[in-house]
């Protein structure tokens, strides 16, 4: 392309020579000539530039850069062509009337070459701080996304353990039961991936594990009641995404109150969205000072918002007694 | 022989206090309870020499129960996590077993309790009650006792604090509660943006300011919605200017 681009310009100039009155073999050596000290002119600013490329502050530098080369590329052709051709008086005479036309000829590409130089390094940076921040912003958001879903309770944990050590001296083949389950359990929270949904039967069968073992902790008060209706829909969630809404619902419901409590759980296909609504009793005589929603579900709307880029997925109301938390869940046509 | 008190809201964890027990013939278990209530009525009725005591429990957490006794037992914490409440025992050399803890630890901390029962525990668990970090949940209610009845207060009900001897009362709209704890207590726990110390004895809810009058030259009060004035200290005046912003 470089290469093509000099040879068509040689002839073009051997050609406008030839019409000057010079002769063709004056003609053809002051092309060759000019036009090969030219190209290489051009050709070591592309390998300078390649190396250095001028700051931001001092972009004076390429005009002073492209000035200099003209002045040395100039200098070098007259005294060469005055060696090669110096014998013909009147190719001389041509030669000096025509010196600044070729100065300006030759300083005009190399600004040429300097400024499309220098818009394609602009652009090539702008894609690469552009690609840099995306790159940037995927791993926070995945880094984010990955913490708000292990946010893994030390308390339920512990407790649990508490719990499989106490079976363990009664009854052991109970204990040996909740370390399967506990053991699934935590299998299940850490293999998940963000980016894959989860089937809604995988989604509640983890639940389950989670409510079982909660049960063995609080089995004297604690109720479940899980009402599944899709019709046998294919219908997907992100995972563990109910998780901490029901812990919150638990943890309000039993901590909230002494009597027996019942967390229910239904969920149904709507307009194409997987409807869950979450229920559990709370007293509203002591909780009326406290209106925060608790950082279980603050994470779930973050988690929400990340995943769909909408802020109204999810909604909570108090009602009757009841704690109700709904979330919308799109489901994406296959 | 020693009573002992258990209170803990999941059974399990009981019950391998209770194992552990057996092998301590000279404790005898007095009760075991299911939350706070039960170990407020639980502790009057059977005087226990030694309690252990959960701290995440049902309504009332094991911190607040300990605030509504006359008299404190000696205390073993048992707990899963918490890392402030875990601070404060260190601080005050109290013990307490982490869930799940084995029996050896166990045996270690009834064995550290009758080395230690004989002096006075009493001392440390006021002072770890006095500096535990409070819970977000604590910030925003007081529970208090009136003979037998215990109540939850929500901060937002609480109108204003007045010191009384070493109690201070806290009124509401119906009544007052009296509260063994002090000015700077309140002072430190309650939500600055929510309640305002106006007098070396008086602490209001904002919410329930309607006026600042002057009473004489240099001094004055705050008028309530209920009518009731509060003296305003000089300091006070100025901080309360600031904080409301006129």
């Amino acid at each position: 392309m470089y290469v093509t681009w000099w040879i068509v310009w040689g002839c073009i100039q051997t050609w406008v020579l030839r019409h000057l009155e010079l002769n063709w073999h004056e003609a053809i050596i002051d092309s060759l000539l000019s036009n090969g000290l030219l190209s290489l002119a051009c050709l070591a600013a592309i390998i300078l530039y390649r190396y250095y490329q001028p700051g931001k502050s001092n972009r004076i530098y390429r005009l002073v850069f492209a000035l200099s080369i003209t002045i040395l590329y100039s200098i070098t052709f007259k005294w060469i062509i005055t060696y090669l051709l110096g014998a013909d008086e009147y190719y001389i005479d041509f030669l000096e009337k025509s010196m600044p036309v070729r100065s300006i000829i030759s300083l005009l590409m190399l600004t040429f070459l300097t400024i499309t130089n220098w818009l394609l390094y602009n652009i090539q940076e702008q894609k690469e701080k552009e690609q840099r921040r995306n790159d940037a912003e995927q791993l926070v958001k995945e880094a984010e996304l990955a913490r708000l879903r292990q946010q893994l309770q030390p308390h339920f944990l512990f407790n649990s353990l508490n719990s499989i050590s106490a079976l363990a001296g009664t009854k052991p083949n109970e204990a040996r039961k909740m370390i399967q389950q506990l053991s699934d359990f935590l299998r299940g929270t850490l293999k998940k991936d963000d980016q894959q949904t989860v089937s809604l039967h995988e989604e509640i069968e983890h639940l389950k594990l989670y409510l079982e073992i909660e049960k063995v902790r609080f089995g004297h008060r604690l109720q479940v009641d899980i009402n599944v209706d899709c019709d046998n829909k294919d219908v997907s969630l992100p995972p563990l995404l109910l998780q901490p809404i029901v812990e919150n619902a638990i943890k309000f419901g039993l901590y909230d109150t002494i009597d027996d409590i019942t967390i229910s759980i239904s969920c149904h296909f709507e307009n194409n969205y997987l409807q869950v609504q979450i229920k559990n009793p709370f007293d509203s005589d002591t909780q009326q000072a406290n209106e925060g929603t608790g950082f279980g579900l603050s994470s779930v709307q973050r988690r929400l918002f990340l995943l769909y880029a909408r802020n109204d997925l999810m909604t909570t109301e108090k009602k009757n007694g009841q704690f109700i938390t709904s979330l919308k869940i799109p489901q994406i046509k296959k | 022989m020693n009573k002992v008190v258990i209170i803990d809201d999941e059974p399990l964890a009981r019950s391998i206090v209770v194992e552990y027990l057996q092998q301590h013939p000279s404790i005898e278990i007095a009760a075991e309870c299911n939350d706070g209530f039960q170990g407020v009525k639980a502790i009057m009725q059977h005087k226990p020499d030694l309690i252990f005591l959960d701290i995440q429990m049902p309504k009332i957490n094991g911190f607040e129960m300990l605030e509504l006794l006359d008299s404190t037992p000696s205390v073993i914490f048992t707990t899963a996590f918490d890392e402030f409440a875990i601070k404060a025992f260190e601080a005050n050399a109290i013990d307490y077993l982490l869930k799940p803890f084995s029996k050896e630890r166990f045996d270690l901390a009834i064995q550290k309790w009758n080395e230690k029962k004989n002096t006075s525990s009493k001392k440390s668990i006021q002072s770890l009650l006095e500096n535990t970090t409070k819970q977000p949940d604590e910030r925003n209610r007081i529970v208090v006792k009136n003979g037998s009845d215990i109540r939850i207060v929500p901060m937002a009900d609480v109108m204003y604090i007045e010191a009384y001897d070493d109690y201070v009362k806290i009124f509401t709209k119906d009544t007052y509660y009296l509260k063994k704890k002090t000015m700077n207590y309140y002072e430190q726990v309650l939500d600055s943006s929510q309640f305002f110390r106006t007098h070396r004895s008086f602490i209001i809810n904002l919410q329930e300011l309607t006026k600042i009058e002057p009473l004489e030259k240099n001094t004055y009060v705050v008028l309530l919605k209920n009518g009731k004035k509060i003296p305003l200290s000089r300091t006070g005046y100025s901080k309360l200017k600031e904080t409301l912003g006129v």
